[in-house]
């Protein structure tokens, strides 16, 4: 099954030097012990590079384009990755290795399957 | 009072569903068959008498209903072509009955997706009288006091969680296996507490979930009889229950630990208790977890022949060592208080107490307060006890208790008339 693994933690901008040494040593112990199970996964550059775009009413109505993250939370979303897992166990404990996860928190979701029946 | 048929087809629809899960892959389906086959069988047996083997009986059926469900929920492609091989597989026999080799491990597999971590408390909880006590959506919605459509959308919405998260039917590795047992019996001895301290005593449904709780205490410790946690709960349910018989009076109103007739109290329970916790203490070597610790409490108190030869000292130390794993367990620490006033008098016990006024005042609020007007009104300070016991009646009690208070304020007022004239203290 794939999951995504989100990772929410304070504001973080990668580029800083302090946050770089600080943080992608341990993202890179994380990719190199997880390695089989990643699928995907990306870093964030910070919330203040955020643009939201909406579009009112229906298709092709008025784009409304505004500055900053779709919403203004202590923690925000900083990365992410797609784990390839037999089931939410393995995910679970794999959340529990991404350093989001002493930053801050990971919400494991499981990726929508369409094969499956319609939901009640 | 369930009638005894009534009964045997819930519990042994309980345990045929463990198996039918594995069988049909769908939890809900199979819970559906499963109450299908019960009502069937409520509806046939009365007039057709009970069938040899009850179980197999209730199996056929309800995979009979399975199927049909499947069918009827057009699941018409891969799903019902796997299920249906699954069944010709699983019944070769004319009569299939699960077999008994394999109905532990698929109960074990049950309960330990039931009480999955990743699951919300309550949602575990409900799911646990669903599936594993075999109640219905209405029942259980009346025993944790909620609507019966609420419960169902809780219930839906936890099946949903299994299927569409990931959530494996499969007993944890040994590595996994101690916080996925404590998760367990958090559910266990939870369901307990709800039943023990019930808000409502007036349900039109009566659902005894501290009967349901002994019995998965039970279940659990008869199929993991290795293991001190299982079994240490089962001693601390016993020990709690062995009270029971004397713990209401005849017209329905609490009695004091110290008041009850302890001729009444069920003597095969305690030893029971006594023999388990002793077993499980063995099993760990002396370092004793929350399950052990509380039984060892209940112990103490079961052991007292009349309530002054309680130990209220080794009390004190055990609700200490309770307390030091256990360091925000608020009701421990309101029965450490009550134990250090018996032990070193109620200026003690109020010292005690005071260490917890501190606190964000939570659910357990309504119980310092009672208990802080008790010690009170052993220092003689009546009037500030009825002021503590009228804070005390702020949330919803169930009748009983909330009479029994009421008693108690009135009693102190009467004393407080004698203390009025020495100055009486101002309120709180």
């Amino acid at each position: 099954m794939l999951y995504a693994a989100l990772i929410y933690t304070p504001d973080l901008d990668f580029s800083e030097p302090e946050n770089a040494s600080e943080w992608l040593p341990q993202y890179a112990a994380f990719r190199a012990e997880a390695e089989k199970h990643i699928a995907g996964g990306k870093a964030l550059a910070p919330t203040a590079t955020a643009t939201v775009v909406r579009v009112l009413g229906a298709r092709g109505g008025e784009v409304v384009v505004s500055d900053g993250p779709y919403a203004e939370t202590k923690e925000a979303l900083t990365g992410f990755y797609l784990l390839d897992c037999a089931d939410l166990d393995e995910a679970v404990a794999l959340a529990a290795k991404i350093p989001g996860a002493w930053h801050g928190a990971i919400e494991v979701r499981p990726v929508a399957s369409f094969s499956q029946p319609q939901p009640e | 009072m369930e009638d005894p048929l009534a009964q045997t087809v819930r519990l042994e629809g309980a345990r045929i569903l463990a198996t039918l899960i594995r069988t049909v892959g769908d939890l809900g389906i199979a819970e559906d068959a499963v109450q299908e086959a019960t009502i069937a069988a409520l509806r046939d047996w009365p007039a057709s008498g009970v069938p040899e083997s009850p179980r197999a009986w209730l199996t056929v059926v309800a995979r009979r209903k399975a199927l049909d469900l499947i069918r009827r929920e057009g699941l018409r492609d891969r799903k019902e072509r796997e299920a249906t091989e699954l069944f010709d597989q699983t019944a070769p026999e004319p009569t299939p009955e699960p077999s008994a080799a394999a109905l532990p491990d698929d109960q074990l597999r049950l309960i330990f997706v039931c009480c999955h971590p990743t699951l919300a408390p309550e949602a575990r909880v409900a799911l646990a009288l669903r599936t594993l006590c075999g109640l219905g959506v209405e029942e259980i919605a009346a025993a944790l006091l909620t609507s019966e459509p609420a419960m169902a959308k809780r219930l839906t919405r936890t099946r949903q969680k299994i299927k569409q998260a990931g959530i494996r039917y499969r007993v944890p590795t040994a590595e996994e296996l101690p916080a996925r047992l404590a998760a367990v019996c958090g559910v266990v001895h939870g369901l307990y507490t709800a039943g023990h301290t019930r808000l409502t005593g007036d349900a039109l449904i009566d659902v005894d979930l501290c009967a349901e709780a002994l019995r998965l205490a039970r279940l659990l410790r008869g199929l993991l009889p290795g293991e001190p946690q299982p079994e240490a709960l089962l001693a601390l349910l016993l020990l709690t229950e062995a009270r029971r018989p004397a713990r209401l009076g005849t017209d329905g109103e609490p009695v004091l630990l110290a008041d009850q007739d302890r001729s009444r109290w069920d003597a095969s329970a305690i030893d029971e208790g006594l023999r388990l916790l002793a077993g499980s203490l063995d099993r760990t070597g002396g370092q004793a977890d929350p399950y052990q610790l509380q039984a060892a409490i209940a112990a103490q108190h079961a052991i007292a022949r009349t309530a002054v030869e309680t130990d209220w000292p080794e009390i004190v130390r055990l609700f200490d060592l309770l307390m030091s794993v256990q360091p925000g367990n608020t009701p421990a620490a309101l029965g450490r208080a009550v134990a250090v006033a018996e032990a070193y008098g109620p200026a003690a016990g109020l010292a005690a107490l005071d260490t917890l006024d501190a606190r964000t005042p939570d659910e357990h609020d309504h119980r310092r307060l009672a208990i802080r007007a008790e010690l009170l009104a052993r220092t003689g300070r009546f009037a500030d006890a009825a002021a503590s016991m009228r804070r005390s009646l702020a949330v919803p009690l169930p009748e009983p208790d909330r009479a029994h208070r009421l008693r108690r304020i009135a009693a102190w007022e009467l004393g407080g008339e004698k203390e009025g004239r020495e100055g009486r203290r101002p309120a709180g």
